[in-house]
C-alpha cells in the first residue's frame, strides 16, 4: 500500500482523519470546518479534529449550535459561494434531522443548474453500533444516500484509507459523505509520512485468495480479514476481500474481476439486510457475472431491526466472525 | 432583547432616492409585471409545462430590495422566485428558454420555474423547499465574509418559511456569526392556501428577529421607496460587517398558490383581493414619478413598451430554441466521476 522506501508509521484512524484535514487546511485558505463542539478544548465527541481551532483558529474551525439542517446548509452555501467546507455530524443518525439539506439540496443544485455550479463539500459522520448507545446513536445509514444520484459516499476501513480517501474528498468539486465507523477510531494502521491521495472509485483488495469473493465496507472489513487469516491457518477457503472504500462511486470492475476469478461472492456489512448496499451490489453482479457465479450470492448484514442498547443484543444482530465464516462455508467448495 | 418596531422602523433614514434609481425601480416593476402576465396566458395556452408561481402583486418587493446589490451579491429565493431572479440581473431570454424547457435556459432545461440559478449574476437558486434557502443563505454569507469584499446575501421567502425548523437553524447561525446576510421575508398572507392567521399566532412576523438578537424591521411591500429604504439600512449594515437583518414586507399574491389553483376555490374573500389590487404597487410610483417632474408620460410610456418588447423578444427566443436532447439528461449529475464507469 505505502510507496516503496517511505517512512511510514502507525496511526490511529482518528490521527489519520485528524492529519488530512490539517494538511488540507493548511493547503487551501477555502477549507473551513463546521460542527458542533469541534473546537478545543473538545476537539469533537471522538477527539478528531482536537488542536486543529488551536492552530487555525475558529474563523476556520467553527462551532455550531445543535442544528443539524444549519450545519449542512450552511456547508451547501458556502461551497455554492466558493469555499470548501467540511461539515461534521456528530453521529450519522443526526443526519435525518439535516436530510433536505442533503438530499434536495446538496445532491440537486449542480444538476438543476445544468452543471453551472458546484457544490464541494463534505460531510463527516461516525456511523456504526459498538457503544451500547441503541437506536438513535449506531446506525448504518449509507444505503439512503446511494439512493440518492448527485452525492458521493465513502466509508474508510483503515486509518491509511481514511486520510488518502479524505484528502480526496475535499477536493472533489461534488459533495461527499464520508462515513468514520465510531469503532475504529482507536485502530492503528501504518500511514506514509509524505502525502498521498486515493482515488473515489477505486476499490482495495484487502486480501487476495482463490476460493470465495467477499466484499466487506467499513468495520466489517476488520473482521472479515481475520476470518480469513483464520481459515487460511486451519485449511478453510482461501477468501479474497475486497473493500469498495467508496459506495458511490463503485468500483464495479474490481469486484467483477474477482467474482469471475473465484465464482463465489459474500457481501458483508453492518447496516440491516433489507434495501442495503449489499442488495445493489448483489444485483450487479447477479445482472454482468450471472453465468460466473457458480453458488447463490449471500449477505451477511444486521438483521431488520432497530439497534437496542444492551451489548448482548446489539452484537447479536451486528454480523460477527461466525456468521461471516458460516456464510463462506455455504458456498465455498 | 425587546424590539420596538416603530422605532426600529423610524431609525431608517427618509432620503430619497434619485431620478435614475426610481427609474431603475419602475422599470424592473414593470418588466416582472408583463414577463409574468405574459407566463400566465403562456401557462394557460398549454405552452409552459410543469407548475407555475407567480408574484404578481409583490414586485415592488423585488424592485426595491434588489436595487441595492451589486452583480457579485448573492441572492436566494423560493419557489417564487421570477421577479427577484429578473431583479438581479438575470437574462430574461435564458429564462424564458428554461420555462419553455429549451436546452438554452439558464439551466438547460433541468431547473425550470421553481429552481432557477444564474451563476454569473449572483443568482444562487431559487429553490423549491420552503424555508431551505435560509441555511444556504447563511453559508453564502459565511463565503461573503471569509472573502472579504463587501458582498452581502440576500434571501427571499414568504410568511410561511418562517414557520420552518430550517428558518429558525439558518437565521440563528446566521445571527450567531453576524454574517452579512439580509432575510426578507414577503409576507404575502398565505403560505399556500392557509392564512396567516391559520399559521401563525402573531400577526408581526417581524418580531420574530427578536428572537435572533438581529434587527427585525417591517415596511409595506406595495410602497416601493418604503422597500427601499429598509432595505437600503439593511444591505448597508450587513456590508459594514455588522451582521443580519429580517425584513418583513406586508403584500399581498393576486393569484393563487399556483397558476393551477383557481383563486376563489381557495376561500380568499372577493373583497379582500379587490382591496390589495386597489393597492397595486405600480400606479403610485407613476404618480410619483410625474407629479415630482422626474419622467413625462412619454417616458414612462417607453419605459413600458421596452420591457414590452423585451419579453416579446424573450419569448420568441425560447421559442425558436431547440429542446434538450434526452439522453443530456445522463450529463451533470457529478462534476467529476470515473472514467467509463456507469452513474
Amino acid at each position: 500500500m505505502a510507496g516503496g522506501g517511505a517512512a511510514v508509521r502507525e496511526l490511529q484512524y482518528r490521527d489519520a482523519i485528524r492529519e488530512a484535514l490539517r494538511e488540507e487546511l493548511l493547503r487551501d485558505p477555502a477549507v473551513v470546518l463546521i460542527g458542533e463542539e469541534m473546537i478545543d478544548p473538545w476537539g469533537g465527541t471522538f477527539g478528531v479534529t482536537k488542536g486543529l481551532s488551536t492552530e487555525f483558529g475558529e474563523e476556520r474551525i467553527r462551532n455550531t449550535p445543535i442544528s443539524e439542517a444549519a450545519i449542512i446548509g450552511c456547508a451547501v452555501g458556502a461551497a455554492l459561494a466558493g469555499m470548501r467546507p467540511v461539515a461534521e455530524i456528530m453521529f450519522l443518525d443526526f443526519i435525518a434531522t439535516g436530510m433536505d439539506q442533503v438530499v434536495n439540496q446538496a445532491a440537486k443544485l449542480r444538476y438543476m443548474s445544468g452543471g453551472q455550479v458546484n457544490v464541494p463539500m463534505v460531510i463527516r459522520a461516525a456511523g456504526g453500533s459498538g457503544r451500547a448507545s441503541a437506536a438513535q446513536h449506531s446506525q448504518s445509514l449509507e444505503a439512503w444516500f446511494i439512493h440518492v444520484p448527485g452525492i458521493k459516499v465513502v466509508m474508510p476501513s483503515t486509518p491509511y484509507d481514511a486520510k488518502g480517501l479524505l484528502k480526496t474528498a475535499i477536493r472533489d468539486p461534488d459533495p461527499v459523505l464520508f462515513i468514520e465507523h465510531k469503532m475504529m477510531y482507536n485502530n492503528k494502521g501504518p500511514v506514509p509520512e509524505e502525502e498521498y491521495l486515493i482515488p473515489l472509485g477505486v476499490a482495495d483488495i484487502k486480501r487476495a485468495g482463490r476460493d470465495v469473493t467477499v466484499v466487506a465496507t467499513s468495520r466489517m472489513a476488520p473482521r472479515v480479514l481475520a476470518v480469513a487469516e483464520r481459515l487460511a491457518a486451519t485449511g478453510g477457503p482461501d477468501i479474497e476481500v475486497i473493500d469498495p472504500r467508496t459506495l458511490v462511486p463503485l468500483d464495479r470492475a474490481t469486484i467483477l474481476a474477482s467474482v469471475r476469478k473465484t465464482h463465489r461472492l459474500v457481501i458483508v456489512h453492518e447496516a440491516v439486510e433489507r434495501g442495503g448496499f449489499g442488495a445493489e451490489l448483489a444485483s450487479i453482479i447477479g445482472a454482468e457475472a450471472f453465468t460466473y457465479l457458480d453458488a447463490p450470492i449471500q449477505r451477511v448484514a444486521a438483521f431488520n431491526t432497530p439497534v437496542p442498547f444492551a451489548p448482548d443484543l446489539e452484537d447479536f444482530l451486528v454480523p460477527d466472525e461466525a456468521r461471516i465464516e458460516a456464510a463462506v462455508r455455504e458456498i465455498a467448495v | 432583547m425587546a424590539v420596538d418596531l416603530s422605532r426600529e422602523n423610524a431609525a431608517v433614514a427618509e432620503e430619497m432616492p434619485d431620478r435614475a434609481t426610481l427609474s431603475r425601480m419602475y422599470e424592473t416593476m414593470v418588466t416582472i409585471r408583463l414577463f409574468e402576465t405574459r407566463l400566465v396566458e403562456l401557462f394557460n395556452a398549454g405552452k409552459l409545462g410543469g407548475v407555475l408561481h407567480v408574484y404578481i402583486g409583490e414586485e415592488a418587493c423585488a424592485a426595491g430590495v434588489c436595487i441595492h446589490l451589486e452583480t457579485h451579491d448573492y441572492l436566494l429565493t423560493s419557489h417564487r422566485g421570477h421577479g427577484h431572479v429578473l431583479a438581479k440581473g438575470a437574462d430574461m431570454n435564458r429564462m424564458m428558454a428554461e420555462l419553455f424547457a429549451r436546452e438554452t435556459g439558464l439551466c438547460r432545461a433541468r431547473g425550470g420555474s421553481m429552481h432557477i440559478i444564474d451563476r454569473s449574476v449572483g443568482v444562487l437558486g431559487a429553490n423549491a423547499i420552503v424555508a431551505a434557502n435560509v441555511p444556504i443563505a447563511t453559508g453564502a454569507g459565511l463565503a461573503a465574509k471569509w472573502r472579504g469584499e463587501g458582498q452581502v446575501v440576500a434571501c427571499f421567502f414568504g410568511d410561511g418559511a418562517t414557520n420552518h425548523g430550517a428558518f429558525h437553524e439558518g437565521i440563528n447561525l446566521a445571527a450567531l456569526w453576524d454574517l452579512p446576510v439580509v432575510f426578507i421575508c414577503e409576507n404575502n398572507r398565505y403560505a399556500q392556501f392557509t392564512p396567516q392567521r391559520m399559521h401563525a399566532k402573531i400577526e408581526d412576523l417581524a418580531i420574530r428577529a427578536a428572537g435572533y438578537g438581529i434587527p427585525g424591521v417591517q415596511a409595506d411591500g406595495q410602497d416601493v421607496l418604503a422597500v427601499y429604504r429598509v432595505a437600503q439600512e439593511a444591505v448597508a449594515r450587513a456590508r459594514r460587517g455588522e451582521g443580519p437583518t429580517f425584513i418583513e414586507l406586508k403584500t399581498y399574491r393576486y393569484t393563487g398558490h399556483a397558476i393551477s389553483n383557481p383563486i376563489c376555490a381557495i376561500g380568499r374573500p372577493d373583497e379582500e383581493v379587490a382591496a390589495w389590487k386597489a393597492r397595486d404597487p405600480i400606479p403610485p410610483l407613476e404618480r410619483h414619478l410625474l407629479e415630482q417632474g422626474l419622467l413625462t408620460s412619454t417616458e414612462l410610456r417607453a419605459i413600458q413598451d421596452a420591457a414590452a418588447a423585451r419579453v416579446a423578444a424573450a419569448e420568441a427566443f425560447a421559442e425558436a430554441s431547440p429542446r434538450p436532447r434526452p439522453e443530456t439528461a445522463l450529463e451533470d449529475v457529478y462534476a467529476e466521476w470515473p472514467v467509463g464507469a456507469p452513474l
